[in-house]
């Protein structure tokens, strides 16, 4: 009697479509990648380009750890297609700033803001988008946005006074 | 086998000629003089370069609760450094050199406390010797100042310099420490020493490691616990890109790709069919279980003191009240994902665990590698909460890359993590307390069943000790639902329910919460019931502290307070949560905590701990939920599952306690007596008790408050 959990395997000798070829700009650089056209632009980011700054947290966009930048606007690249950014400029973490110098980063250090660090890509590039776009942002606003941002260690308080540090800076 | 080691050292040494230098069991490992070729002075946890370059190693697994920075500040302190130019390094697993390398119960500072201030003082002690040495004066007219020995005259020299000659001094048994009082680093505010890199992206989490040539992987786990794998057909997962094998191992379905995203695009894809060969868990069966058992047991008797029920028979007044909390997932923010690179006789295993040694042991035994040729390499961590002292996904990942001879990199979803076990464990709680007239309370008994919770009582918790006559009692159903230790185990939910119990024992005996505790207090101290584990005094000061702190029964106009009290992983901690009505509307505004962790190592590290661990036992107590159907975890993902957010926090005024008193833990003491703060202030705002958790489905207008 075969024990079907041991004995049952697939190999991929079916027909897989070859990858398509896609160009896309990154923190300013251009990059050729193979990749199925629907993989969104945060595995992209995360498994073609080594751009690991980038997190993946939920892949539903319900936590924010994805969030970069698509042409100036904060979104989160887990739900994105890479077929819809081969035109965006797209700004990641690691491209934010020269040697960690923007004021939402530093502001970020000088309060010592992050526990474990996973989601504050996301809570930077959130943070940092918000600024750009709306630099004269109300509390309301601020709450607004940054709400879609999940902490599991809940730095929600220095996250608050590490932005209203940020946009005093930037003043 | 320090031992064999210490002989081998021994004979090599005097082999070439050189000096042995001997080191003391008792302290924390050896210095290497030996071969001093590159003149460097190193122990353990430090290496001091020819060019003063200082670097520290930090061995704790770091899940976000700030071990890597405070233990390289203590080494630093006693060794006299400048602390912004130390270079401080995560060191990976090492058996040889490392106690205790694991990160779990609070208890890596009070562990490694005494040891590290050794390590930074040994050699400050040689370097000292070394420079009395070097320039003929005694050691008293020396002093170390951030890397340099200076001597009144205004000789001086770097730590590099007095390297090689201090690695040649003996080192005595009985190094002096630094008088508590001169502290410069210890209780300062210190910054993460990994901000930059959390800042820039270039933080390498165990998720973002990767090594050339590795495949990637996921396993499909069942839909309910205590489904079997029975049959599945991958044909149109294997038509997606990327996707390069399925299989079955075990009752778990295997993907194999060339990257991630086809991990989640081909699951779906899949017809699985599980089995059940018997019933399957839900909400329904679960309250079944809970009554059946509170009412009939069988319960362990986990301590009785007098005669408790004799007390209940006479009692003026018995209050009495059930609590109820869900299973509840970790959910770190860096779902599970190991990296292992099994070859024929060893293995790599890279990844995030907080418990690497017995990642080590654990692999050894499931695949018959030696444990010497399995190296574990310590990644930074999304968050841990406990979830990750179940090493479930490295074993896994292990096993993968030994059965198809490659690297594998395994990858949980966020759903594959939420829905894939080690929870919290459920449990019901039965409180009674008997009164006399006066409002005393004479007895006290409590019952626990949890499912899969073990013990789901601490049965040596304040009150006990300080009421004559007590039981408690467990019960424990053996669920195939799966549960491990989750931050503050077994009193992130026990706490609440007992100060919540207090709170409405203090009302039945007409007394006010704070002095109802201070008066057991008192008892505790004089007259003792029993074995007590906790010291009354510490209890006293952080109660008295947050009353006076949050201006207890002080009349606030418009504010309701609640208070709860805890002492867990030998931290107490009193909280004070205050529920204003804003135009007739309650709102959670504001939480006093006030903290007893003995010597504060990082003023920002620990104020982030208590801030983080009230954050968490808020936003679970509110929130945090799991509805079982037919075995399956309804809730697999943010859009169901509800976790705190970034405007549903009162402010936090958080206080510490001086006293000198050692260091004891603090990545879990804040969380237990958060629940409790919170329903007894809701009481008092609203007049309704809270008895299960998640706050917001047990009292529908709960979510105002927040």
């Amino acid at each position: 009697m075969v024990d079907i959990r041991y004995e049952i395997k697939y190999l991929s000798i079916h027909y897989q479509p070859n990858m398509p070829e896609i160009k896309i700009k990154v923190n300013g650089k251009s990059h050729l990648v193979n990749v199925d056209l629907e993989t969104p632009l945060l595995w992209v980011l995360r498994d073609n380009l080594e751009l690991t700054g980038t997190k993946y947290g939920c892949g539903i966009a319900q936590c924010g750890a994805c969030t970069v930048h698509i042409d100036g606007q904060a979104v989160r690249s887990c739900v994105l297609p890479v077929s819809s950014v081969q035109f965006s400029e797209i700004v990641t973490i690691e491209g934010l700033s020269e040697n960690c110098s923007h004021p939402v980063q530093l502001a970020w250090d000088a309060l010592d803001v992050p526990q474990c660090g996973y989601c504050q890509s996301g809570q930077i590039m959130t943070a940092a988008a918000l600024m750009k776009n709306n630099p004269k942002a109300s509390e309301d606003d601020i709450t607004n946005t940054m709400q879609g941002n999940i902490c599991r260690c809940g730095t929600y308080h220095r996250i608050k006074e590490a932005i209203d540090l940020a946009f005093k800076m930037s003043k | 086998m320090k031992t064999q080691r210490r002989d081998f050292l021994k004979k090599t040494i005097l082999g070439v000629g050189g000096l042995w230098i001997g080191f003391s069991e008792k302290t924390f490992g050896n210095f290497n003089g030996l071969n001093n070729t590159e003149g460097v002075l190193e122990n353990n946890f430090l290496h001091i370069s020819p060019e003063n370059i200082i670097t520290i190693w930090s061995p704790n697994p770091e899940i976000g609760q700030g071990i890597k920075t405070a233990f390289a500040v203590i080494v630093a302190e006693e060794l006299d450094v400048d602390w912004e130019k130390v270079n401080v390094k995560q060191a990976d697993l090492d058996t040889k050199k490392f106690e205790r390398q694991l990160t779990g119960g609070s208890g890596a500072i009070k562990h490694s406390w005494e040891r590290l201030r050794k390590a930074g003082a040994s050699a400050r002690y040689l370097l000292l010797e070394a420079a009395s040495k070097k320039l003929n004066v005694p050691t008293s007219e020396l002093k170390t100042i951030k890397g340099y020995v200076k001597h009144s005259s205004g000789k001086e020299f770097s730590y590099g310099e007095l390297a090689t000659l201090a690695s040649e001094i003996k080192l005595p048994s009985n190094i002096p420490l630094k008088d508590k009082k001169d502290f410069k680093l210890i209780g300062s505010t210190i910054k993460s020493v990994d901000n930059n890199d959390v800042l820039t992206g270039k933080a390498i989490y165990g998720i973002d490691f990767k090594m050339p040539g590795m495949v990637y992987a996921r396993l499909l786990r069942p839909k309910g616990f205590g489904q079997k794998l029975k049959t599945f057909d991958a044909s149109e997962a294997l038509k997606v890109s990327g996707v390069k094998e399925v299989f079955a191992l075990g009752d778990k379905v295997a993907i194999i790709a060339d990257s991630n995203f086809p991990l989640i695009k081909a699951a779906p894809l899949i017809k699985i069919e599980w089995s059940s060969p018997k019933e399957l868990e839900s909400d329904d069966a679960h309250n079944r279980i809970f009554t059946e058992i509170m009412q009939n047991g069988p319960f362990e008797v986990r301590r009785k003191d007098g005669d408790p029920e004799k007390a209940f028979k006479e009692a003026s007044k018995v209050v009495e009240a059930e609590f109820q909390c869900p299973f509840l997932p970790h959910n770190p923010m860096e779902p599970m994902n190991f990296f292992a690179d099994v070859s024929q006789n060893k293995a790599r295993l890279v990844g995030p665990t907080q418990v690497p040694q017995a990642a080590q042991t654990q692999v050894s035994k499931l695949l018959n590698i030696p444990a010497e040729n399995i190296s574990v390499e310590l990644t930074k961590m999304g968050g841990g909460f406990g979830r990750r002292l179940n090493n479930d996904y490295c074993l896994e990942a292990a096993e993968l890359s030994a059965k198809i001879n490659k690297p594998v990199k395994l990858l949980w979803t966020r759903e594959d993590d939420m829905s894939g076990g080690i929870y919290r464990p459920a449990v019901r709680y039965k409180f009674r307390a008997a009164l006399d007239k006066k409002g005393n309370i004479t007895a006290y008994s409590l019952k626990g069943v949890g499912m899969n919770a073990g013990n789901a009582t601490r049965q040596d918790n304040f009150p006990v000790g300080a009421v004559e006559n007590v039981i408690v009692e467990s019960a424990d159903y053996k669920s195939d639902i799966t549960t491990g230790p989750w931050r503050a185990p077994i009193t992130n939910f026990l706490a609440y329910a007992e100060q919540a119990f207090l709170d409405e024992v203090a009302e039945a005996a007409g007394k006010d919460p704070i002095q109802m505790r201070l008066e057991l207090l008192q008892k505790a101290t004089n007259q003792p019931v029993g074995k007590i584990t906790y010291e009354p005094k510490r209890f006293e000061e952080v109660i008295k502290t947050v009353a006076q702190r949050a201006s207890w029964n002080r009349g606030k106009k418009g504010v309701f307070q609640g208070f709860s009290v805890y002492f867990s992983h030998n931290s107490y901690v009193a909280q004070i949560a205050e529920i204003e009505k804003v135009r007739k509307k309650a709102v959670l505004k504001k939480v006093y905590a006030v903290t007893d962790c003995g010597i504060v190592i990082n003023q920002s590290g620990a104020r982030n701990q208590v801030f983080g661990a009230i954050v968490d036992g808020m936003g679970h107590a509110m929130f945090g939920n799991l509805n079982f159907v037919n075995g399956e975890p309804m809730q697999k993902n943010y859009d169901t599952f509800r976790l705190i957010k970034y405007n549903e926090v009162p402010e936090i005024d958080a206080h510490f306690i001086d006293n000198g008193i050692d260091p004891t833990g603090l990545g879990e003491p804040a969380l237990p007596p958060t629940g409790g703060a919170l329903a007894n202030a809701y009481y008092k705002a609203t007049g309704k008790r809270l008895y299960k958790q998640p706050f917001v489905l047990e009292d529908q207008n709960f979510e105002e408050i927040i």
